[in-house]
């Protein structure tokens, strides 16, 4: 670890300005996953910015039915929250598979959506990897990549996205609202993680000096009931090798709007319109599902360690789907 | 006392200590004037140290020192044991058992320019806080002239170096087999396992003089201690080394890694104590691993299912700069009758750090071979794998012409069998079926040689009531503490909580390595000798010219209860000393394993039975229950010991299911922390029932006891793959049990 300057800010205003347009500073809130890279030696920020004292802890229930959430509302307040238990039970079971009790507790809702890869390439700064040094190659495309995406890669970069939460954000529906030096913005949640292409440097659409402030789901689909199933070695503590949040409404047999994002297979959070049509006004049955994960894996590109998830991936679809839609 | 302390479920006496906080591992230390040493490590696998550059971390904040090649004390060529120092230089410490002073690494840091596994250490920064010189360690650069690495076992062709003393034979394997109707020949892998202790390795060192002192996470003082006085060519007198407590070791703490020797000199160098305390990367590359092991076995039996012939050849990985020898088939020849038996060893060199022992070293890996092995039979003869060991069951140790101290195999088989309701398994594959999951029943036999070494010990009865012992062992967590303390109590007759227990420090009377499973076995003889000693010393102090028994004979005195007595008058040790102005009666005792050792063979034996649960719709596997009997002889403490087979099973889960440390193409270590490499946690571990049969092997020694570390570990992972094929017809011989292998795509 470096030495790094540290500042508090007291609102918003106050944040942004601290940080400035300083492409060396960095906000911090939880610090679950920064403090970690700082250790690591792969991010090494000379200034970081706090901001946990700002008024951003809030949820609040808009009169149009959506929900919006404080950026540091944490991951446990979140998943326990009467609204999303009720409303969007998607998310609150994704949160809770991810991570473990103790970092739920301090991890916030915006540094989740700012949380960055595991791949162990880009953790090691021995190691090339093109998104925390351009140009400098990808270890995993020739390495081993057994945890890495299948979906949205490019020859630059496979590194997974790790996040559950935004996985239950991505199938719900969101918007993401942004404060900056150029005043506050709103973007649509599905269109903020970006695709490695060829700059897997640029995770997101956030300019330095940038915040988010709320993340606003979308008024939950009326009837519709919801899922994430989370498949990995191991039953806990662990990143998904593959992972379905399924947002199901039926109109009697036949399903009449569906959401189906994926985890643990992309290169971000992965919303799947392919399997949504594929499900949209057909009857609930497994040929349906099956059709559905067939679709959503269809732009599937292995590489040597993880052929495994494609078909994983369709196993958790379909079960996922099943569970959503099993009568109860 | 009337109800003996032995074999009574003990709670730990250094468990508040733990809870609390107060009980000071190696990295608790702070000595005056302390300084932090942090690690440089070598960024590739293979090749040649060409240049550092040292420039930038000199001027970094708070560093002191930067431990180099270049300013390194040289090594002393020299095969004679130095008797005194030698100003400057170094000597190597053997990796061999024969001195006590076996090292994990022979090769001395920065002994040569060579890069032999990534990790290896280049330099290391001394600096006045850990963050200044963990900061500085991160400034220091390296040029290499790379070489293409070896990157594992799996990877290169090369057949190794035969490991010649682990090569075993009887009978003719080979005709036997060719003549012989039911056989196969399959091969085994198992990847490599690194022992993820919570504690660190860490280590303190300083220096008064020539008087060298060492706090280290260690799994044996003395060894450390006549290591460090090798290496530095002193006495061992000189050298202290202190663990009064560790966070778990599992072998990788046995032998002293290189990290301490560059403490040690830093220490010199600065002239102030260093602490380095590893980083838990680091803790993947330089302090050991189980090594991958590749086994072929070829196995025959007749129609009844009487095995004619098993041969077990392995193969295991070393490093380049040591000869680590995995003896995989150790246990094979053993544990069934068989006439016709050979077993060998390979050892093949490849660019990681050097392995050590793990947990049941040698035998767990041979045993998951072997008992898939069994299995297959069992299968290819249409027979229960019960009967079949059943069938196999050897009423003497075939390998020594001994008869057993105590097999009780057969009563393990009984119990466990009944427990987990063995009876009801429908042998067709894929039969038992529980909503989407199907069950899969497998079983599978354990075992472990009981060993015994040398031993000092020393009790004092001490004017205040206490009863104080001390030996230069230690407690890994296991619980060595509490079993010294019942013993002492259990001859004394002094309750548990006036017994004080000195472990952990070199200078106490000589113990055990903590390893292997013989501590309980080597350790509590002498504590009982130490002990029997003390009383007769207070005898011998009562019986003198003015003293309260005057004139009575010595054994014509009793002590029980902490009281002499000569039948009319009785006193407590305590106001015996007080009335003689003494401060103690001190005993002393060493003790160690006999002729009994020509006489019988000395081994555990147990059975595991496991159920899995595999979801084929979404490719989860789980197991779901584990039933477990064991015989250990005597349990001194059967809560402590039943804590050590559960923790050996979920041990054995993680080997079957998902430890696996991974290298990539390049040689480089890919899963070095406690996230990517997988471990079992609470939501994998099932309900695990552990009977411990309670057979006291006296031959081995008074208490009975043969030591219970490993033997939970072994056969696990077989028990596991062998419902998996139980489950889903498919026969999985290389461990982990991954999704990929399984999945139906």
């Amino acid at each position: 670890m470096r030495n790094f300057d540290y500042q508090r800010a007291g609102d918003v205003a106050e944040a942004t300005a601290l940080h400035g347009n300083d492409h060396s500073a960095d906000f911090i809130a939880g610090g679950t996953n920064l403090i970690d890279m700082v250790k690591l030696d792969i991010m090494r920020p000379e200034r970081l910015v706090d901001v946990n004292r700002l008024p951003l802890t809030g949820i609040e229930s808009l009169d149009d039915g959506r929900l919006k959430i404080g950026a540091l509302v944490t991951n446990t307040d979140l998943a326990y929250h009467e609204r999303v238990l009720a409303d969007y039970p998607v998310l609150s079971e994704a949160i809770l598979t991810g991570a473990s009790t103790q970092l739920r507790n301090v991890a916030t809702t915006a540094g989740n959506v700012m949380q960055r890869t595991r791949c162990p390439y880009f953790r090691n700064p021995a190691r090339p990897c093109n998104k925390r040094e351009p140009g400098s190659g990808c270890g995993a495309l020739e390495g081993i990549n057994r945890n890495h995406a299948v979906l949205g890669t490019s020859d630059q970069c496979i590194a997974v996205h790790p996040s559950d939460m935004c996985v239950g954000m991505q199938a719900l529906g969101a918007t993401l609202t942004i404060e900056g030096p150029g005043g506050t913005r709103d973007i649509p949640f599905e269109d903020y993680h970006l695709l490695p292409g060829d700059t897997p440097e640029r995770e997101h659409d956030l300019n330095d000096g940038e915040l988010i402030t709320h993340v606003t789901l979308d008024a939950p689909i009326d009837g519709a009931r919801g899922h994430y199933l989370k498949l990995r070695d191991r039953m806990s503590y662990e990143f998904a090798l593959a992972s379905c949040a399924a947002v199901v409404a039926l109109d009697g047999d036949a399903i009449r709007e569906a959401r189906i994002a994926l985890g643990g297979v992309g290169t971000k959070p992965w919303r799947s319109h392919e399997a949504e049509a594929a499900l949209s006004g057909q009857p609930a049955t497994e040929e349906t599902f099956q059709k559905a994960a067939e679709a959503a894996m269809a732009g599937a590109v292995a590489h040597r360690d993880n052929a495994f998830k494609i078909p994983l991936a369709k196993q958790a679809i379909v079960r996922a789907l099943a569970t959503v839609t099993a009568q109860s | 006392m009337t109800e003996s302390i032995i074999g009574h479920r003990t709670t730990r006496i250094d468990g508040e200590l733990k809870l609390t906080g107060k009980a000071d591992y190696a990295a608790d230390h702070n000595l005056l004037g302390q300084v932090y040493g942090y690690p440089v490590p070598s960024t590739i696998a293979r090749g040649r140290l060409v240049g550092l550059d040292l420039e930038a971390a000199r001027q970094s904040p708070g560093v002191i020192e930067i431990i180099h090649r270049g300013n390194f004390p040289a090594l002393q060529h020299s095969d004679n044991n130095p008797a005194c120092g030698s100003e400057g230089r170094l000597f190597h410490s053997p990796n061999t058992m024969a001195e006590q002073n076996k090292v994990g690494e022979a090769r001395l840091p920065f002994e040569d320019d060579g890069i032999h596994y990534e990790g290896q250490y280049i330099a290391m920064v001394i600096a006045d806080t850990f963050e200044h010189a963990r900061a500085a360690a991160r400034l220091v650069t390296a040029r290499y002239e790379e070489e293409k690495a070896v990157p594992g076992l799996f990877q290169t062709d090369d057949e190794g170096e035969e490991a010649g003393d682990e090569a075993v034979s009887r009978g003719d394997p080979e005709g036997a087999f060719e003549s012989a109707p039911v056989k196969f020949d399959h091969t085994y892998t198992i990847a490599m396992e690194t022992h993820v202790a919570m504690e660190m390795h860490a280590s303190i060192a300083y220096w008064d003089g020539d008087r060298l002192t060492v706090y280290e996470s260690t799994q044996g003082v003395v060894f450390q201690r006549n290591a460090m006085a090798q290496i530095f060519g002193i006495p061992p007198e000189k050298v202290t080394v202190i663990a009064h407590y560790i966070g778990s070791g599992f072998g990788s703490k046995l032998f002293m890694w290189p990290h301490a020797v560059i403490t040690a000199v830093a220490a010199k160098m600065v002239g102030r104590p260093v602490k380095t305390v590893l980083s838990r990367q680091q803790n993947f590359c330089s302090a050991g691993n189980r090594p991958a092991s590749r086994q072929r076995i070829r196995m025959a039996a007749d129609r009844d299912g009487r095995l004619k012939s098993i041969r077990h050849d392995s193969q295991n990985e070393t490093s380049f700069v040591d000869a680590y020898t995995e003896s995989v088939g150790s246990g094979t020849p053993r544990v069934y009758a068989c006439d016709n038996v050979s077993v060998s060893q390979r050892r093949v060199e490849v660019n990681h750090g050097t392995p050590t022992s793990m947990r049941a070293p040698g035998e767990v890996s041979g045993s998951v071979a072997l008992e898939i092995a069994m299995d297959e039979m069992a299968i290819e003869l249409g027979m229960d794998p019960l009967e079949l060991r059943r069938r196999n069951f050897a009423e003497r140790d075939p390998s020594a012409d001994l008869p057993w101290s105590g097999n009780h195999l057969r009563e393990c088989w009984d119990d466990a069998s009944r427990r987990f309701g063995w009876e009801k398994r429908n042998p067709e594959i894929g039969s038992m079926r529980d909503g989407h999951e199907i069950i899969g029943w497998g079983m599978a036999d354990a075992t472990w040689e009981a060993m015994r070494s040398h031993c000092k010990a020393r009790v004092e009865l001490r004017a205040d009531g206490k009863v104080q012992v001390a030996c230069g062992t230690q407690d890994i967590g296991t619980g060595t503490y509490t079993i010294v303390a019942q013993t002492a109590s259990e001859l004394t007759g002094v309750p548990i909580e006036r017994i004080e227990v000195k472990l952990g420090d070199s200078t106490l009377p000589a113990g055990p390595l903590s390893g292997g499973s013989m501590a309980t076995a080597t350790v509590l003889p002498a504590v009982a000798g130490a002990t029997r000693d003390a009383i007769e010393q207070l005898k011998q102090l009562a019986i003198a010219d003015g003293a309260p028994f005057e004139g009575k004979k010595a054994d014509a005195l009793t002590f029980e209860s902490g009281a002499l007595s000569d039948g009319n008058r009785t006193l407590s040790f305590a106001e015996l000393l007080d009335k003689l102005q003494r401060g103690m009666a001190e005993g002393e005792a060493s003790a160690a394993p006999g002729d009994e050792q020509d006489k019988f063979s000395f081994r555990s034996f147990g059975a595991h039975f496991v159920e899995i649960r595999w979801d084929p719709g979404i490719s989860r596997l789980r197991v779901s229950r584990v039933v477990s009997t064991i015989d250990i002889g005597r349990a001194i403490n059967p809560l402590t010991a039943r804590n050590q087979v559960e923790g050996a099973i979920v041990m054995g889960m993680g080997m079957g299911m998902f430890e696996e440390t991974e290298y990539d193409p390049a040689g480089n270590i890919y899963n070095n922390n406690y996230a990517d490499y997988i471990v079992p946690v609470h939501a994998d571990i099932p309900d695990i029932e552990v009977e411990l049969l309670d057979n006291p092997d006296f031959n081995f020694n008074e208490f009975g006891a043969r030591g219970v570390g490993e033997i939970g570990i072994t056969g696990m992972a077989a028990a596991i793959s062998n419902a998996v094929y139980h489950a889903t017809g498919k026969r999985i011989r290389d461990m982990p049990i991954k999704i990929a292998d399984l999945i139906a795509s």
